[in-house]
């Protein structure tokens, strides 16, 4: 079934993605914050098979950078000494997804030589690190985000379309302001209040409880409508009649019909936050300097000279390109499964 | 624009009245022109720059923004000039000038027979009329405290038609360059405003051309809202080249208003402008790349005389920011500057934020101000072994995770803001924020809009650390008074002081005041140099880089000589002249 498949190439690749960026230390052959002011905006590191004197090997290496002379960020390799791609290797302490202590790196190259599979900001960190560990924010921000904008909208969408009445009424008022707010300023006021020294991690939560906070009008929207059809049908009405408790009704006969709706919002939703996330950190909304995120990594491109000037910088945007295209292919994947079996 | 200005040229040469632009008065019997040595241009043509924001006035004594006074500068004049190129005085307006032998009274001999842009005679009534002006504390002139001297406002006196006499309360030092930049304003058209008490309401962007005149090179063709001023020619200006040819040789100046520096840049590879200044280096290296086929040059004039620097918040709190005041206790020993200042990384600083294209500081004055930098100022190269026994012995220590603890325990932690606007100063804190980390301090970078910023530093101090940068007026230490006395209003680290703070902030302040008054070169030489050396001994602010100035300008430009004092492209606009040739090849867009 080509449906089936879809659904199974989406969620393969976004698998293999979140499990990488999961993983971002192990991955990772640097930390994100380490700035090696020698080499600034370095492009990516060429990866050789065939050395200088045409002989081929069987494993990876990479010649060490060099600077030109009078230049500040013109790079060429120095081919005198070649070093092999390892696999395995030691490097810098780090948190396996954000517990395990370990140093053990898949891949890397000995000193002095570097390995920049994504080439470097301007700073000299290496840009494939900080993707990674920027993807953990980003996309942590963005699931969680979502959590929260569904878990609200179901708790007030139920509530409101299975009670009816004021109560419907006031939430579905209050959704249309929700709906109508201009949520770029209105997080630009939340942020001039924040005070100075605020820790990254206070900046983040705060990041994704405003954005899951703000997003929960529409999901709410639409599980209204879909519990206000369930608890008329008639199973309902006639559980209703056998003395079923309110509680039981919602819970039994009609929140399984939202089901469907939610998972196509949740996958609507994140990709959604995610770039949301990107443009608060693109504006200087979010996380401060050193943390990566996608959107921090994204606002580099802001500067014309590193627009035109550094291929390499756009790197980021690819990665959320994808994010994006496998959590809208399953987004579409899903609703098509639910409006077929209809 | 060049098309047009190739028409007028055309036009000019054929010997026709030309309607655009009018055409330059020949020279009168008795006119006293400044003839000047450069190249001999030929007429014609516009010359198009870009600045950031619109002027918010065309009134020279109310004027406080650098765009208003860049354009207000190419239309009016003052009596004694500062050469940019030299960074000597020369004359100006006036012919030539005599200073007593105690230094107090300045006799000023005014040109002959010179006229305002409107055709109307200038003389010594004009210039007491502006000096009045200017010292009147109704009109809240930002140059009125340049004009106050040993607390008593400068003596003005028409002696005859073309001389005027000026008497200082007390000898002052370089006192013929408070008069650089002082506009002369013309009595027929303002002394009605001035003495209806309306002074700060004339000459706005809206005033009509006919009531706007000066004795600068150009004068206000229009104004259109949003997208430019333009300049045209002023017929009468009172310079002329050796052949007698009366200056300036370009048409029309037209000021384009440009968002920012990318923009402005986009602009100027397009060729819809003709200068570009005070490129970043980053810029500047990209740009550089295809001069050639663009066209362009670029120059390089080394470092500029402006300092960047971090300073810490040392103003007198109030308890509701009590966050901030216990952090102070840090802020306030020197020795924990000392340490930050030995932890940071110049070098590093100059290559990565300026590209190599600057220079790294370690005190205020600019190592190309070869007149008054202090030499023998120490340089000492980075080192975090320094900076952790300054540290030590200051009675810091540090966890078993290596995080900094001060004397009570407390980790030490503190913010930087900088502005948004300015990617430099951000990137500065950046690194400065790794230097800082491996001593164990945890330093967080808030970038906030640029008002905010400044919000923070002069009225609320509700700031912990900073990055700013000062000076790039002019190469005397006089307009350095308000930095360092500390009674001074840009005196950032403790503003507001009504006695020195500090025993060091009391020995600027005497050093300061004396060389003020000193008139030999040498005295006030060594006075500032040691102004130079309490500041770097005693770090309120940590010195770190200088950029260079750096400019490029379409390649058929003649007599470009850019410079490095401000306003660093246009300060010769009335000697500039397109090349005859390629002009309106390289001008059209291809």
């Amino acid at each position: 079934m080509r449906n089936a498949q879809r659904i199974l190439a989406a969620l393969a690749v976004l698998g293999a993605l979140h499990l990488v960026i999961l993983l971002a230390g192990f991955v990772a052959p640097y930390d994100p914050a380490a700035q090696n002011r020698d080499f600034p905006f370095a492009p990516p590191t060429r990866i050789h098979f065939v050395d200088a004197y045409g002989r081929a090997h069987l494993r990876p290496f990479i010649y060490s950078l060099s600077v030109r002379s009078d230049t500040v960020n013109e790079y060429e390799e120095a081919r005198d000494k070649s070093y092999p791609v390892r696999f395995f290797i030691q490097g810098p302490a780090y948190k396996l997804a954000g517990l395990l202590p370990l140093h053990v790196h898949l891949f890397g190259v000995e000193g002095p030589a570097q390995i920049f599979l994504a080439g470097t900001d301007g700073y000299g960190r290496d840009q494939f690190s900080r993707i990674l560990y920027g993807g953990q924010i980003s996309l942590a921000a963005g699931l969680l985000a979502t959590g929260i904008s569904l878990l609200l909208g179901l708790v007030v969408g139920c509530v409101s379309g299975f009670y009816g009445r004021w109560i419907d009424e006031s939430a579905m008022r209050l959704v249309e302001l929700f709906l109508v707010l201009p949520w770029l300023y209105f997080l630009l006021a939340v942020r001039s209040f924040l005070p100075l020294n605020i820790s990254p991690t206070q900046t983040f939560l705060l990041l994704v409880a405003v954005i899951g906070t703000i997003g929960w009008a529409r999901p709410a929207r639409l599980v209204r409508g879909i519990v206000l059809s369930a608890k008329g049908r008639k199973y309902v009405i006639a559980s209703r009649g056998f003395g079923a408790s309110e509680y039981y009704i919602l819970r039994r006969h009609v929140l399984p019909h939202t089901y469907g709706v939610l998972l196509t919002q949740a996958a609507l939703l994140v990709p959604q936050y995610v770039v949301a996330e990107v443009t608060l950190s693109f504006l200087g909304l979010g996380l401060s300097e050193p943390a990566p995120s996608w959107g921090n990594l994204l606002a580099n491109l802001q500067q014309y000279n590193v627009l035109i000037s550094y291929w390499w910088m756009f790197a980021p945007a690819l990665a959320l390109v994808i994010v994006s295209l496998g959590y809208l292919q399953l987004a579409n994947a899903v609703h098509e499964l639910q409006s077929g079996s209809i | 624009m060049h098309r047009w200005g190739s028409v007028a040229t055309l036009v000019l040469a054929s010997g026709y009245a030309c309607f655009a632009s009018p055409a330059p008065q020949p020279p009168q019997r008795g006119e006293d022109l400044h003839i000047t040595d450069n190249q001999i241009g030929r007429y014609g043509g516009s010359l198009v720059v870009a600045q950031r924001s619109e002027p918010k006035t065309l009134n020279p004594v109310t004027a406080a923004d650098a765009p208003s006074r860049e354009v207000i500068g190419r239309l009016t004049a003052d009596l004694i000039h500062i050469n940019r190129a030299s960074q000597a005085t020369e004359p100006a307006l006036a012919k030539s000038w005599s200073v007593s032998k105690d230094g107090q009274t300045f006799a000023i001999k005014l040109r002959h027979g010179l006229r305002f842009s409107d055709g109307q005679p200038f003389d010594a009534d004009d210039v007491v009329f502006s000096f009045q002006v200017y010292l009147d504390e109704k009109v809240h002139s930002p140059q009125r405290d340049l004009l106050v001297v040993g607390g008593k406002p400068i003596e003005v006196q028409k002696i005859d038609q073309y001389t005027v006499r000026f008497t200082l309360a007390q000898p002052y030092a370089a006192a013929e360059r408070i008069f650089d930049s002082l506009a002369m304003m013309p009595r027929h058209l303002l002394e009605k405003p001035y003495e209806g008490g309306q002074f700060a309401q004339a000459w706005t962007l809206t005033t009509p051309p006919a009531e706007i005149a000066g004795m600068g090179p150009f004068r206000v063709k229009e104004y259109i809202p949003g997208q430019r001023i333009v300049l045209e020619r002023n017929p009468y200006y009172w310079k002329a080249d050796q052949s007698k040819n009366r200056l300036p040789y370009l048409d029309e100046l037209v000021f384009l208003f440009v968002g920012n520096e990318d923009a402005q840049v986009i602009r100027f590879q397009a060729g819809e402008t003709d200068i570009i200044s005070r490129l970043s280096a980053d810029n500047y290296a990209l740009l550089s790349k295809d001069a050639a086929s663009h066209g362009t040059e670029f120059f390089d004039l080394g470092p500029s005389l402006e300092y960047d620097f971090l300073v810490f918040n040392l103003n007198d709190l109030k308890k509701d920011t009590d966050n901030i005041a216990a952090k102070q206790a840090w802020f306030q020993d020197v020795k924990f500057r000392q340490a930050v200042s030995a932890a940071i990384d110049r070098d590093s600083i100059v290559k990565l934020v300026y590209a190599g294209h600057g220079a790294a500081l370690w005190g205020n004055v600019s190592p190309s101000n070869k007149l008054w930098v202090d030499q023998t100022l120490p340089h000492p190269p980075r080192s975090l072994d320094r900076a952790r026994e300054l540290l030590k012995s200051a009675g810091f220590s540090w966890r078993a995770d290596s995080a900094l603890l001060d004397r009570q325990g407390k980790a030490v932690e503190f913010s930087i803001i900088t502005s948004t606007s300015n990617a430099q100063r951000t990137k500065m804190a950046t690194l400065i924020q790794d230097d800082l980390s491996k001593l164990g301090m945890s330093v967080h970078v808030v970038p906030l809009e640029f008002r905010a910023v400044l919000d923070r530093v002069f009225q609320t101090y509700d700031y912990e650390a900073s990055i700013m940068a000062l000076g790039g007026g002019d190469a005397d230490p006089n307009p350095e008074m308000n930095v360092w006395l500390s009674s001074g209003g840009t005196h950032l680290w403790h503003l507001g002081e009504s006695k020195p703070a500090t025993d060091w902030e009391a020995q600027i302040d005497q050093f300061m005041q004396k060389q003020m008054v000193q008139l030999k070169y040498k005295e006030r030489k060594h006075l500032y140099d040691e102004v130079q050396a309490t500041v770097a001994a005693n770090v309120p602010f940590i010195f770190l880089a200088t950029p260079d100035v750096l400019v490029g300008a379409k390649r058929h430009l003649g007599n470009f000589k850019p410079a490095i004092l401000d306003p660093n492209t246009l300060w010769n606009v009335e000697q500039l002249y397109f090349l005859p040739g390629n002009g309106a090849a390289a001008g059209g867009k291809p």
